[in-house]
């Protein structure tokens, strides 16, 4: 029997991980790429929890993260891909056409 | 024997020896199923198929396994090497990964899941990385091109071969394979009798899951070259081609599971028995195939032009003879061997009348447009597998809460989807929409 | 139990491994590679907190709906000219800090609150069949977030193919 310790720790780790590559890297799907990260880091913390507490709830409410994941990442690749038709670049950095 | 293995690796020694003989049996198998397909092909066509290396083109897979074993090792120039290399590992690596939910006999499956049918779903869906991956590592426009067609065309008709499952998975009450074959023992039927617009549905699907004819045009040799395969020589291609059929073979296992009853005899619930003794009238008829397999077998072998012909087909009826015996020993064994040995038949049996289903589509349609499939999929399988879960859900509430009898409501509801697929299906006769210019608001 | 712990191990360095690769990898395919070989770790992860619904949920929709979706849009922008750009922003040193300090904050109030996070034998009260007792939790007790989430995918799919259509 693992200790439910060790999920957190592993679920902090991760979340961490994809903290460091939304806030980092200048490519957006990569970004992308780090929420989905970070959403899964959730999932593991949320079913450590339900089981320890021994009831599905947890289970049921990484499903409904699970589906939203799938949402968004569908919304935010369209937008990537109209973005990317309309400037030819996929980098955050250069995505500033609403500066002054 | 019991006391001779530790009890810490005890659970574990069946499975793994159940592993290591399905991934050693597997490539032969597959090899000959290639022999089998173009055999086939040949007796549809009105000639002999490969006749040349051994005895009626028996020995062809081996050749053709050596040939490509020898073969130079090409990497394309630019290529992306690492994912290169791992493409054909992950289509190979999930295809067999797969059999390990997969029940064929009572006895003989290497884990008994309660998710067993989702896993293998799964696990099929994972199989289209292998194809993305080794269209991209090709780095050639044909390949690419045929891989995201290919791919895109996985994931469509696996939305609907699932939805066609759920609707027998509705009547079966759980998802663990075993669960399933019992639930088709209680009530007596093969759900293919239940939900035949559900088989129908599976069935499609499936053989679009597998790129198989006459969904296959990502990979047939007049279009795109070989599609995701092309920049693919030798031992590489081999293990792309080895993934194919193992994942026919598990497409049609689990139809058998699902929808032909799996290990489970015709009648298996008729047990009238021989006057005198114990035994069932349907438990002879293995023995009886693999005699009437064996009297064919003797019947050809004075006919054959060449002396060696005679020979192996003599030693092919002896073989059946064998067979036979062994099915009929397995009568005066325990219940248990003879369940094990009798399921591993009745499943075999259904899963070559299903691949010789394949085999038969393969040489009779002529080849789908991909736009065409796409329009198949997403416009008329997708909605009449949806129509037809709601149809079995109202068929299951007339059985249970209006106290019809199973037959009545199932052939209503049956009936009712089978009109509406009739209208889908001229709705999708009607030429396509053209493009408004109003559209371009968009 | 030995079984348990070397699970765990190799499904925690995988998942960890994996996720540091993928946020560094200058190929973005590579990097989506890897996020693939971390979501299968979750799964097993999930596997192995006896959530097996979740561990197939996780392999059919994530890795086998979300990831393809992520793997076509990489091979649809992917440009050569991107591999030879600088792949971090200016702001990499402070935002790992920042990360940093925000895992020591989590990883702190953790430690404090160890003691109440052991319960004897947790594993002992999950219900047997898993399967059974989600769709009891989604279908009695979570019907409004259910029929709430088929609505944000539907808006959802409505929003990506008005946004990914192209013009004419």
């Amino acid at each position: 029997m693992i200790p439910t310790e060790n999920y957190l720790i592993l679920s902090l780790a991760l979340f961490t991980i994809g903290v460091v590559g939304v806030l980092t890297r200048r490519n957006v799907i990569i970004v992308l790429m780090s929420i989905e990260l970070i959403l899964n880091a959730v999932n593991i913390n949320l079913v450590a929890f339900s089981r320890h507490f021994g009831s599905v709830d947890g289970q049921v409410f990484a499903i409904f993260i699970i589906t939203d994941a799938a949402a968004e990442a569908a919304v935010g690749l369209g937008i990537i891909l109209a973005f990317f038709r309309n400037r030819e670049t996929v980098l955050a950095d250069e995505m500033d056409m609403l500066k002054w | 024997m019991g006391h001779l293995i530790p009890s810490s690796i005890a659970p574990y020694v069946l499975p793994v020896i159940y592993a290591v003989v399905i991934v050693a049996v597997l490539p032969l198998l597959a090899g000959y199923i290639v022999l089998l397909e173009r055999k086939v092909m040949a007796d549809m066509q009105a000639r002999l198929g490969p006749m040349r290396v051994g005895p009626h083109g028996l020995l062809q897979p081996i050749a053709d396994a050596v040939k490509l074993l020898l073969k130079e090792d090409i990497i394309p120039a630019n290529a992306d090497k690492m994912m290169f290399w791992m493409a054909p590992l992950v289509s190979v690596t999930m295809a067999l990964l797969a059999y390990s939910a997969l029940p064929i006999g009572p006895a003989f499956q290497i884990a008994d899941l309660n998710v067993g049918l989702l896993f293998i779903l799964a696990i099929s869906s994972l199989g289209i990385y292998g194809i993305v991956f080794g269209g991209w590592a090709s780095n050639s426009h044909y390949s690419l091109l045929g891989a995201l067609r290919s791919a895109a065309q996985l994931v469509s008709y696996e939305t609907a071969a699932g939805l066609g499952l759920v609707s027998a998975l509705l009547l079966a009450g759980s998802l663990s394979m075993k669960e399933i074959v019992q639930a088709q023992y209680d009530q007596g039927t093969w759900f293919i009798f239940s939900v035949p617009v559900g088989f129908f549905i599976y069935m499609v699907g499936s053989i679009a899951e597998t790129n198989r004819a006459p969904f296959d045009l990502p990979e047939a040799e007049s279009e795109l070259v070989a599609g995701y395969m092309t920049e693919y020589s030798g031992f590489r291609w081999s293990l792309y081609f080895l993934a194919e059929y193992a994942n026919m073979i598990i497409v049609a296992g689990i139809a058998t599971t699902l929808f032909l009853g799996g290990w489970l005899r015709p009648f298996a619930r008729w047990h009238d028995h021989f006057p005198g003794t114990s035994l069932e009238f349907f438990d002879v008829i293995p023995s009886l195939v693999f005699l009437g397999a064996a009297a064919y077998c003797f019947s050809l072998a004075p006919k054959q032009p060449v002396q060696i012909q005679k020979l192996v087909m003599a030693a092919f009826g002896g073989l059946c003879l064998v067979l036979a015996g062994a099915m009929a020993a397995t009568l005066f064994a325990s219940p248990a061997v003879m369940a094990g040995v009798h399921g591993a038949f009745w499943f075999m049996a259904k899963v070559i009348a299903y691949l010789y289903a394949f085999l038969w589509f393969r040489f009779t349609f002529p080849r789908y447009r991909f736009d065409q499939l796409m329009r198949l999929g997403w416009r008329f399988l997708i909605p009449l597998a949806l129509v037809n879960v709601i149809d079995v859900g109202i068929a299951i509430i007339l059985r249970q809460e209006l106290g019809w009898s199973p037959f009545w409501a199932m052939l209503l509801m049956t009936l009712v989807t089978l009109g509406i697929a009739m209208w889908l299906a001229s709705e999708g006769a009607k030429p396509a929409a053209t493009l408004q210019p109003a559209d371009k608001g968009l | 139990m030995i079984l348990n712990q070397i699970l765990f191990y190799f499904f925690a360095v995988l998942a960890i491994g994996s996720a540091i690769l993928m946020v560094t990898r200058r190929n973005i395919v590579h990097g989506a590679v890897f996020l693939i070989s971390t979501l299968l770790a979750t799964a097993g992860i999930f596997l192995q907190l006896q959530a097996e619904f979740l561990f197939v949920v996780q392999i059919i929709l994530y890795v086998g709906g979300i990831m393809v979706l992520f793997v076509f849009v990489i091979m649809l922008v992917n440009l050569d000219v991107a591999l030879r750009q600088i792949q971090f922003n200016r702001q990499k040193y402070a935002a790992s800090v920042l990360a940093l300090v925000l895992a020591a904050q989590v990883f702190f109030a953790l430690w404090v609150a160890r003691a109440g996070l052991n319960l004897a034998n947790p594993a002992d009260r999950m219900p047997a069949r898993n399967t059974e007792a989600i769709a009891d939790a989604i279908f009695q007790r979570y019907m409004l977030p259910f029929e709430i989430a088929s609505i944000l995918l539907l808006v959802a799919m409505i929003g990506a193919v008005v946004m990914a259509k192209r013009r004419v």
